[in-house]
């Protein structure tokens, strides 16, 4: 009970002071519509092609907004020291990171929402597989934000986690089959598609939003929650390894 | 009283650097021990290694008979810290900061709020509660970051540098606040480089110089050997590098050293005379700006047990940039 108590309140701290800030707020918004308009205007496609380029804003929309704010917010907490005195709560490491995570996940979904809700508006969504969409979304979002905590705990300055955080974020939105199909890529750089978390979320949606999925929903799900799973586990070595010398 | 920290071979360094070597002691229950030594001494890689922010490269710390040395988390409901910098967070608010940091412990809304409360009002900040962190003064910050330390009613406290860096006044409320918990009952281990400090608010005072213990004992074990010196120390108003070695003939039997480019100080087991001195040194063509006893202190017994000059040691802490070198 009283480790739940530290954990609300972790995620409570940082939902204020981090992921309710208008900016942060503004950047959930305008972030997925900027990717949506610039997609849409690029592809010079009509509003009948929304439901192809849905899968792909709604990915990148949730890899930005994780990855961005995890990045930096623990970052600048360990730089500041305050991330001392929560290494020194009698709680578990692996709880105290998933209430640091906590915040960025929920915040990942949100930004998922912003995109799926002004589609809403323009096309008819009866056809998504929500049963398939919903927990791809939150598993990318996940994924996503476990990478941001790797990012985060792999630097020690704050410009350097954003930096960092493009290293990995850029390449993989190309890689990632959501707006090139991968078979469609050179074939050197397909195996380094398939080592991307990315590349199994983008699978389910486009499955969930176009009924089109190039692996089965169960391997996809399970890669990529190995890929949560691995991410999880060695930023909690190196935070141990670098961070409790 | 029995032992509620045991250290044993305690060591610890980083690349090169041997922080700490071989730390062993004790801290018995409801004891106030103070680690005394300068920058880079170990005080702060000591701190981190029994509160589990550091790892030991060898030894063994148990804290209320719990191993931490394997299992440091296991003993982090019975300790609160307080770190040399002030750590919490800018964007909170005094009562904000203060809550938060009882809910990391696991108490109630109600409980964390009630005492967040109580210790804005021991610490004179009950008018600060609802300004930020960020436009706190620094001895605000001190204040707040100590009674963040101690909002879950810990057992045992780590006080590192508490009186750093923050003016006379609120030093002299945070030393009274110190004592005030220690005659509370709770245990403080706490660390610092103001000798006068250590002497006032500590039972027993550990000598800690290049990550080894010098010297642990209690202030009157500590004093004992300078008890029944006498000193006596003489100015001169030209700086004179041999004015120790022309003013030995005149005391044959005392222990003269320089004291100061311009200063020496005369000690003996016996009273001195100061006029015989400063006839001597007049006769030597000195011109004696100052003579005056001096009672032994705690400080004489620093210096003569470490061979470091208590000046040098406030000057190196105070200058910019003469922060901690010793942490990681």
């Amino acid at each position: 009970m009283k480790q739940w108590i530290a954990f609300c309140s972790i995620l409570g701290k940082d939902t204020r002071s981090y992921y309710l800030k208008p900016p942060n707020i503004s950047w959930g918004i305008v972030f997925p519509l900027a990717w949506t308009s610039m997609f849409f205007i690029r592809s010079g496609a009509g509003l009948e092609d929304i439901m192809s380029l849905l899968p792909g804003v709604v990915a990148v929309s949730v890899l930005f907004g994780t990855t961005s704010l995890l990045a930096v917010t623990v970052t600048f907490e360990k730089k500041g020291r305050s991330f001392e005195r929560l290494l020194l709560a009698p709680i578990s490491l692996e709880l105290l990171m998933l209430a640091k995570t906590s915040g960025a996940i929920l915040f990942g979904i949100v930004n998922a929402a912003v995109p799926i809700i002004m589609a809403a508006f323009l096309a008819d969504l009866s056809q998504v597989q929500w049963g398939l969409a919903v927990p791809a979304i939150v598993l990318i979002a996940v994924a996503s934000t476990f990478l941001g905590l790797f990012i985060a705990v792999s630097v020690s300055e704050v410009f350097e986690a954003q930096t960092f955080s493009n290293f990995f974020r850029f390449p993989m939105i190309f890689l990632c089959g959501l707006f090139f199909p991968i078979a469609n890529l050179p074939v050197f750089l397909r195996p380094l598609s398939y080592a991307l978390p990315l590349t199994y979320g983008a699978d389910l949606l486009h499955g969930a939003f176009e009924g089109a999925m190039t692996m089965a929903p169960v391997l996809n799900f399970v890669l990529l929650g190995l890929f949560c799973l691995v991410l999880f586990g060695l930023s909690l070595h190196n935070i141990r390894r670098k961070w409790i010398v | 009283m029995s032992a509620v920290i045991e250290v044993d071979g305690l060591t610890k360094s980083f690349g090169d650097v041997q922080a700490v070597n071989g730390v062993s002691f004790t801290v018995e229950r409801g004891e106030l021990l103070g680690f005394l030594g300068p920058n880079g001494a170990g005080k702060t890689t000591t701190i981190n290694m029994l509160t589990g922010l550091a790892r030991p490269d060898a030894g063994t710390i148990s804290i209320a008979g719990i191993d931490c040395t394997r299992n440091p988390k296991a003993a982090q409901h019975l300790i609160g810290v307080v770190p040399d910098e002030s750590n919490l967070y800018p964007e909170l608010t005094g009562f904000g900061n203060l809550c938060f940091c009882g809910a990391l412990y696991g108490m109630s809304r109600k409980d964390r709020e009630e005492r967040a409360r109580e210790l804005l009002a021991l610490f004179s900040l009950a008018e600060a509660a609802d300004r930020k962190f960020a436009g706190y003064s620094r001895g605000m910050k001190r204040k707040l970051t100590i009674a963040a330390g101690i909002i879950h009613r810990p057992e045992i406290l780590f006080l590192d540098e508490p009186t750093t860096g923050i003016d006379v006044a609120s030093a002299r409320q945070l030393r009274q606040l110190v004592e005030g918990l220690h005659r509370e009952g709770t245990t403080i281990f706490l660390t610092t480089h103001y000798i006068e400090e250590a002497e006032r608010l500590c039972e027993r005072i550990a000598f800690i110089v290049r990550g080894r213990i010098v010297r642990i004992e209690s202030v009157a074990e500590l004093m004992q050997p300078v008890q029944d010196r006498h000193a006596v120390l003489v100015s001169v108003a030209e700086p004179d590098p041999a004015l120790a070695e022309k003013l030995a003939p005149a005391c044959p039997d005392c222990e003269i050293t320089a004291a100061g480019p311009a200063q020496v100080r005369v000690e003996s087991a016996g009273p001195i005379s100061v006029a015989p001195l400063v006839r001597f040194l007049d006769d030597l063509g000195f011109d004696v700006v100052e003579a005056r006893k001096m009672h032994p202190s705690l400080e004489d017994v620093f210096v003569r047990i470490t061979g470091i000059e208590a000046d040098a040691m406030r000057k190196e802490r105070e200058k910019p940039g003469g922060g901690k070198v010793d942490a990681a």
